[in-house]
């Protein structure tokens, strides 16, 4: 039995022992950067799609296979996946992915956060204590998060830390330049007031100057009730709503019968990449979201 | 910058006052003053010019980073930030269930002992209105090497340690090492707290092989190791004090239980996710008392001496639309386990009413030869079909099996009965922190009667997020 264990852990060291920097990113969009950053040099494994909700994965078999094997682990952060991301961590048996070590990398350490709570109480619903984890919507956070990935990236090789920053700089200046496109795209929408399935385009709008005036789920993480609905109509008197936003990940009913009800278009957008055909790519999702968005205001 | 328009300020001042003074004695003396002045603020000014040139420098030449606040500005969390995860579970029920008054699966042997208070086996005799445990789990890393976790039962005047353990954290190479008391990682819902099954009671079989807990929990050493494959490949093997049935505690040195373990796993497109077991538990028992039935329908105890090996198979399969378990899932789990043991039995009459075993009550005991070799298995689906909705059945059949008593089959009832059990349920969960349960069970676990069992369920858990184990 030991020496069978002995022959196991042999066999198990000598596959670690690859030249690909391997990444494990638990949601799309970092998943996506981190390949901007790596390109060839570095395989990535994304946990999730974005058909599913970030916040109700289960610790899979097949994440913990994944884990085990990761130098890199890129994470939302901002308890996103605090329902299985810790147990996966724990159960990897994977020390250098452990938080506090280089190889645990969180994006939403690296921006401000928005609508950090300042009650914490689950009346309220599934509230995060640290803040928003939706971060990614705004490309300006995206660049911050690149910035230290490819640094942290740089750190955990050495080798390739040179191609690393290179191939950040070179997406960094397309970023720039793209970032002022959609901006000059999406002035129209400043101002504009909208209803959200899911309080997960806070970064979007704040960043576009969206104007959030009504979340279809009660409280975060609790889904819509037609009372709710009803009352959340009949309360925009002054200022109506333009559209309602979800996220594909996000069942269509609620904003549907919103739509249906007051003529206002529900717009789905990707949310990640992924998240529609034109979504293939962090360029493309803002491209896609972009475009989606103005096209409901024509 | 500042320093230096003062300056300015003050031969402006003494420009201005010029045609008040009269005489040119007094008008010589005034300009050779502001000559002075003005040779005295032009060298400042050249110095503070020199002094901006070098900082604007300083400046240029450090990275960006640092001339930048840092992006996130976090207020010193007070010593409390360092407090544990704490969450609390509350469970409770309403069960309507025929009365029977001691409470057991036919053909199997009681894990409760032979304490009269509990019945055959304690806390599934309850009826009417009832707290179920209340469970306190505090946990968190205990430095960068250990987390630990605790988890605390209480009900009406005990508080039990279900759980107390230590976990490794940076040992590496998929090696993970758990010390103290823990549920054992054999079968698939051994290692689930009651408030994540999903159903109101743990499978008969487990009932039957652990005893009221529905689980097998050890004191001891837990070593797992996971595979580097894209195949999710796990091994384990524990060693403990093996005190709880089918085990007996003892006074002794080194283990009283070992256990053997191997998962596989996987995912079968975005939409499936699948895991299977194979799990063996060896058990040592000493005096190892229960309750039997004499033949002529006294009671009678008999204690158990020697081993008990388990095997247990188990497997899982879930199913969500586009993998994603929100709005609709379906999870089927199946388990089947095979129980041996061998040894003696010694059959006594504890309560010297003259049974088979001591037909004088002078206080003698048969012992005998004792072999028995037993199945059951279980399966069940649960479909949660809206995000707050779910329902589920489960069938479990066991098989008594063969059951050798030796000599002592002449002075005990040796039950041949296969028990059954049909359970259905619905729940409904208004958050994933709160869940209620409405059960119905066809019960026929003991010979002779069909028990409809009906059971109304809460469980809330408040604090910390729990985890979503597979």
């Amino acid at each position: 039995m030991r020496k069978l264990l002995c022959l196991c852990l042999l066999a198990g060291t000598s596959l670690l022992a690859r030249a690909d920097l391997r990444v494990f990113a638990t949601v799309p969009e970092w998943g996506a950067l981190a390949r901007e950053i790596g390109g060839e040099h570095v395989t990535v494994y994304t946990a999730t799609h974005a058909l599913q909700d970030p916040h109700r994965i289960e610790a899979r078999p097949s994440l913990l296979a994944q884990a085990r094997r990761a130098d890199l682990l890129v994470a939302a952060g901002a308890e996103l996946e605090s329902g299985w991301l810790p147990l996966v961590l724990r159960d990897s048996g994977n020390a250098v992915i452990q938080p506090g070590r280089p190889g645990y990398f969180e994006a939403a350490a690296q921006v401000k956060l928005l609508n950090v709570p300042t009650v914490l109480d689950r009346a309220h619903g599934d509230v995060h204590a640290a803040g928003n984890p939706h971060l990614h919507l705004d490309p300006r956070n995206v660049l911050k998060v690149g910035e230290a990935l490819s640094v942290r990236m740089g750190e955990l090789d050495p080798a390739r830390a040179q191609a690393y920053q290179a191939a950040f700089r070179t997406f960094a200046g397309r970023w720039q330049a793209a970032i002022g496109r959609w901006e000059k795209q999406g002035a129209a929408l400043r101002g504009v007031p909208v209803f959200v399935h899911h309080e997960s385009f806070v970064y979007l709008s704040n960043w576009l100057g969206l104007r959030e005036i009504g979340t279809l789920e009660p409280k975060p993480g609790v889904e819509p009730s037609s009372g709710h609905l009803t009352s959340l109509l009949a309360r925009q008197q002054g200022q109506q709503a333009r559209m309602v936003l979800r996220a594909a990940y996000n069942s269509d009913a609620a904003s549907q019968w919103v739509a249906g009800k007051s003529g206002m278009p529900a717009v789905m957008l990707p949310y990640t990449v992924g998240g529609s055909p034109a979504a293939s790519d962090l360029a493309g999702l803002f491209d896609d979201t972009l475009q989606r968005l103005l096209q409901a205001l024509r | 910058m500042l320093h230096s328009s003062r300056w300015v300020l003050a031969a402006a001042g003494a420009l201005v006052s010029l045609p008040a003074l009269a005489g040119d004695a007094d008008l010589q003396a005034v300009r050779a003053e502001i000559s002075q002045l003005k040779a005295a603020y032009e060298q400042r000014i050249a110095a503070l010019e020199a002094r901006l040139q070098t900082a604007e420098q300083q400046a240029a030449s450090r990275p960006a980073a640092i001339a930048e606040p840092p992006p996130v500005s976090r207020a010193a969390a007070p010593a409390s930030g360092f407090n544990p995860e704490v969450s609390l579970i509350l469970q409770g029920q309403y069960k309507n269930m025929k009365d029977v008054a001691e409470r057991g699966i036919t053909g199997f042997v009681p894990a409760g002992g032979h304490d009269h208070d509990h019945g055959g086996i304690a806390g599934i005799s309850k009826r009417g209105f009832s707290v179920d445990h209340t469970e306190l789990v505090l946990a968190a890393n205990i430095d960068p090497y250990w987390r630990g976790q605790a988890i605390l039962a209480a009900l009406d005047g005990e508080v039990e340690i279900e759980e107390a353990w230590v976990q490794s954290l940076a040992i590496g190479h998929g090696i993970g090492v758990k010390g103290g008391r823990w549920r054992s990682g054999i079968g698939y819902l051994n290692e689930q707290h009651p408030h994540a099954w999903d159903f109101a009671d743990a499978p008969l079989m487990y009932q039957a092989l652990f005893g009221e807990h529905g689980s097998y929990t050890q004191d001891g050493l837990q070593f797992k190791w996971l595979a580097p494959t894209p195949l999710f490949l796990e091994f384990g093997a524990e060693l403990g004090r093996g005190a709880n049935f089918p085990g007996s505690d003892r006074n002794k040195n080194g283990a009283g239980a070992g256990a053997l373990f191997a998962h596989v796993g996987g995912d079968v497109g975005l939409a499936n996710s699948w895991r299977a077991g194979l799990s063996y538990l060896k058990t040592r028992a000493r005096e190892r008392e229960a309750h039997f039935e004499d033949v002529g329908g006294l009671e009678a105890v008999g204690a158990f001496d020697g081993r008990s090996t388990t095997w247990v198979a188990d497997f899982v399969w879930k199913w969500a639309p586009d993998g994603n378990p929100k709005y609709r899932n379906f999870k089927f789990q199946t388990e089947y386990f095979q129980r041996r043991e061998k040894g003696s039995l010694s059959c006594s009459d504890d309560e010297l009413a003259g049974n088979a075993c001591d037909p004088l009550a002078a206080g003698d005991s048969v012992t005998s030869a004792y072999k028995t070799r037993q199945s059951g298995w279980y399966a069940q689906g649960v479909y949660q079909f809206t995000p707050n909705w779910r329902a589920g059945l489960r069938y479990e059949q066991l098989d008594s099996g063969s059951r050798n008593f030796g000599a002592n089959a002449a002075n005990l009832v040796v039950d041949s009965y296969r028990p059954k059990k049909t359970t259905a349920m619905a729940d409904y969960s208004w958050s994933e922190f709160s869940r209620v349960r409405l059960q119905y069970a066809r019960d026929q676990s003991m010979q002779g009667l069909t028990d409809h069992q009906w059971t109304l369920q809460y469980i809330m858990s408040l604090g910390a997020h729990g985890a979503h184990k597979f």
